[in-house]
């Protein structure tokens, strides 16, 4: 890149990466999404609970182009946390799955998966009152 | 022309070596199974780009969306 370039979209995505911990880049609003697998990535967001930005990248083709040139990844949504690119809806749900992004936001994991040591696994007791 | 999944999982398998894809999709929209010995070592962040650089720009565009699970052997496949 030139010292005399100036690329105030490429600038702006890359300060908005920086200065929020969990960022999501996708099409559409999170109350709104217009994709799939944005809506996916969002639905696993707020499951775990945790606080995020969220960027919608229609409104100007440009911020795709932009977002793409930075992280080298050709799809939307693209997750990071702490500035670097966690992946998309594929690798959000492996993760997602294994726990694994509980860790990478700095969550405690679901109780489901923390099994103890040793202890044997059972299915629990159906709890009719737990369930309204 | 639309692309096929016989056409994604061919130059998946001719692009990686040792690759072996399974491809599911309607035209647009696909999902790949990809198990490959070249992705030993990577990172899902890498797997997952080893394979979109196979299609470099077709994706988002011909072919509209590649959802993408990445393995690196055939036993890890099967757990």
């Amino acid at each position: 890149m030139s010292d005399t370039a100036t690329n105030p979209i490429r600038d702006a995505i890359q300060e908005a990466i920086t200065e929020n911990s969990v960022i999501l880049f996708m099409k559409g609003t999170p109350d709104a999404p217009a994709c799939g697998f944005s809506a996916r990535t969002v639905a696993m967001l707020q499951t775990v609970g945790t606080q995020f930005a969220a960027v919608d990248v229609l409104p100007d083709p440009r911020i795709r182009q932009e977002l793409s040139a930075i992280s080298n990844w050709p799809t939307i949504p693209q997750l990071f946390v702490g500035g670097a690119l966690v992946g998309g809806c594929d690798i959000v749900t492996e993760m997602y799955e294994s726990g694994e992004l509980h860790q990478t936001l700095g969550l405690e994991a679901p109780d489901d998966t923390q099994v103890p040591a040793g202890a044997p696994v059972q299915s629990a007791p159906m709890s009719i009152e737990n369930r309204l | 022309m639309s692309a096929t999944p016989e056409e994604l999982k061919e130059r998946i398998e001719a692009s990686i070596p040792g690759a072996v894809a399974s491809v599911t999709g309607d035209g647009h929209h696909f999902n790949a199974v990809v198990t490959a010995p070249a992705f030993s070592g990577l990172n899902r962040l890498a797997q997952h780009r080893l394979v979109y650089d196979v299609f470099g720009s077709e994706v988002g565009d011909r072919i509209h969306a590649l959802s993408i699970q990445t393995r690196t052997s055939e036993t890890e496949a099967t757990r």
